[in-house]
């Protein structure tokens, strides 16, 4: 009897649950559904969901009125160059916090982390006159030490996270068995961050990839990544839903397909360690 | 432990990061400061003067900048409200018994992985145009008039589309919390006939006010510079009705070219984010101890 009872809401639970989870991903679905849309179609009234002339041509064209690869490949390059530099620069500041702690480590962190809260139109106007006139608007290496320097906090913090779940007895072992530093580095931390400083890549990759406020105030047309490239289509192309669809789906995929894989290093990752 | 030589191994370790924030911080934020005491017009290069406070008083006594203000506050209050409440209604929902329970966390977490100029401009377009939006095709169908969301309810419009992003955030790390829940702690309530009202406010609420804190945190920072949305969909209007203090500060700068009066706006804004700052980071602070 209790069985049945358990089964009756567990089917309950899980209507509502999925009704709810399709209503929140629909404006996603919907983009997706219109990218293979004819315009006629994409605008028809009532709305056509799936019985409608399939086709990719809007793929097509999106490609051939813009150098979409370009701007992809500016996305991929920012993105990962940024996150790649934080890293080179994060993990001795992360490695050394988490292993020679000092009295002022966690001052120093908040500190990291309160820069993150500086207001981007505190900044805006000095570094926009200053790439200016050093050369740097719309080039790939300024909007991507920018980025590198916005997400610098993030990166810090997730790998002194990490970092700090390595026991320290394994150093002190590796040490009273006369390892050097380096064989120490290499031998026996570098195993055990590699998963930390994946996640970390991996989830900055994703916040870089989206930040959409530097990327349309310090890029145009040459470095533009996907963002400032999505937001061309704001008026008139805009009303192309279908062509805008497929250039929106492009835009989202491959980071859509990352994220999904990253869900339990999110939620480590941008509470700093503070919700697992 | 550490001999002298580790420590500075350290320090040297720690250095390239703190310079490189410190100057990310001090150098841009001192030009900022510097140019708010200045005329300084970017179509009339060559004649910059010092003037004192004239920037802060222009800025301050401008309507704009105080609508800005309600609307920086309304918006992100207005979000925060609506992940924070709707997160843990739909984490309470997800941690219940069902089928797909995988299927069903990827989709609703979804909509953070989208880039805010293609949610705005999905949303923008094909749910709250007034003529060919679904939003607008369901009122028809229901005999209403539709209603051009973007025109007459901008700053609310931008709301949902933001919250639409930030409601899986909050649900992802609230429905993380959740399952750290002691089910043993639990089956002692109902045990001692405590109703699901009652096990929520005492037992399951207490429980997540640390993941609570930093949903709120993080949020706040983002939300704060909220820009993306603003100029893909209303470019700030009717007017300033939908128009935040990062908005402002821009159009000010790139598109009025005042860098003096911009830059007062953005010494006014680090200001407020300071205060919002110092009373989160002390919330957090206290957390995560």
């Amino acid at each position: 009897m209790a069985r049945k009872i358990s089964d009756t809401r567990r089917w309950g639970f899980t209507i509502l649950a999925w009704g709810v989870a399709l209503l929140i991903f629909f404006p996603i679905l919907w983009t997706i559904l219109t990218s293979f849309k004819s315009e006629a179609d994409a605008i028809a009234s009532p709305p056509k969901f799936l019985f409608f002339d399939w086709t990719t041509q809007n793929y097509a064209e999106v490609q051939s009125r813009s150098p979409y690869f370009r701007h992809f490949m500016n996305s991929v390059i920012i993105s990962v160059g940024s996150t790649l530099l934080g890293l080179l620069i994060a993990v001795p500041a992360a490695w050394s916090m988490a292993f020679q702690p000092a009295r002022r480590t966690k001052d120093l962190l908040m500190w990291m982390l309160s820069t993150k809260m500086m207001p981007a139109a505190g900044v805006l106007i000095p570094m926009y006159l200053l790439f200016r006139s050093w050369g740097l608007l719309d080039t790939r290496l300024g909007i991507t030490v920018v980025l590198m320097l916005i997400n610098l906090p993030i990166i810090v913090w997730m790998l002194y996270t990490y970092f700090r779940e390595i026991p320290a007895e394994i150093l002190e072992a590796a040490r009273m068995d006369g390892a050097s530093l380096r064989n120490e580095i290499v031998h026996v931390l570098t195993p055990m961050a590699v998963p930390g400083i994946a996640s970390t890549l991996l989830l900055n990759v994703i916040l870089a990839w989206n930040e959409a406020f530097w990327t349309l105030n310090l890029t145009t047309s040459k470095a533009a990544p996907l963002t400032t490239f999505i937001a061309s289509y704001s008026s008139p192309e805009g009303l192309f839903y279908a062509k805008l669809s497929a250039a929106s789906t492009m835009a989202i995929a491959p980071i859509l397909v990352l994220g999904w894989f990253s869900q339990k290093q999110l939620v480590r990752g941008l509470t700093f360690g503070a919700v697992k | 432990m550490a001999t002298r030589h580790q420590k500075t191994l350290a320090r040297f370790m720690v250095a390239p990061s703190v310079l490189l924030l410190l100057g990310w911080m001090i150098v841009p934020l001192a030009m900022t400061l510097w140019f708010s005491f200045q005329s300084y017009n970017l179509l009339s290069p060559g004649m910059e003067q010092f003037i004192g406070w004239t920037n802060y008083q222009y800025f301050l006594s401008d309507p704009a900048f105080w609508t800005a203000m309600a609307n920086t506050l309304l918006l992100v209050g207005g979000v925060l409200v609506i992940t924070v409440g709707g997160g843990i209604l739909l984490a309470l929902l997800l941690d219940q018994p069902m089928f797909g329970q995988g299927i069903v966390r990827i989709l609703v977490i979804a909509p953070f992985f989208i880039m805010p100029t293609v949610s705005a401009l999905v949303w923008k377009n094909m749910f709250m145009n007034p003529v060919n939006g679904l939003f607008a095709w369901i009122a028809k169908a229901m005999g209403a008039q539709p209603i051009d969301f973007l025109a007459q309810y901008p700053l609310m419009s931008i709301i949902l589309i933001v919250s639409w992003q930030w409601l899986p955030f909050a649900t992802l790390i609230l429905l993380t919390a959740l399952q750290s829940l002691d089910s043993e702690q639990m089956e002692a309530a109902e045990m001692d006939g405590a109703g699901a009202w009652a096990q929520f406010t005492h037992l399951v609420l207490p429980h997540l006010s640390r993941a609570i804190t930093v949903v709120v945190l993080i949020e706040t920072i983002f939300l704060l510079s909220v820009f993306a949305e603003i100029l893909v969909t209303t470019n700030g209007g009717p007017g300033y009705q939908s128009t935040n203090l990062t908005y402002l500060v821009y159009s000010q700068a790139l598109l009025q070219f005042d860098v003096g009066g911009a830059s007062a706006g953005g010494i006014i804004a680090v200001i407020l984010a300071n205060i919002v700052a110092i009373f989160l980071m002390r919330m957090i602070g206290k957390t995560l101890e």
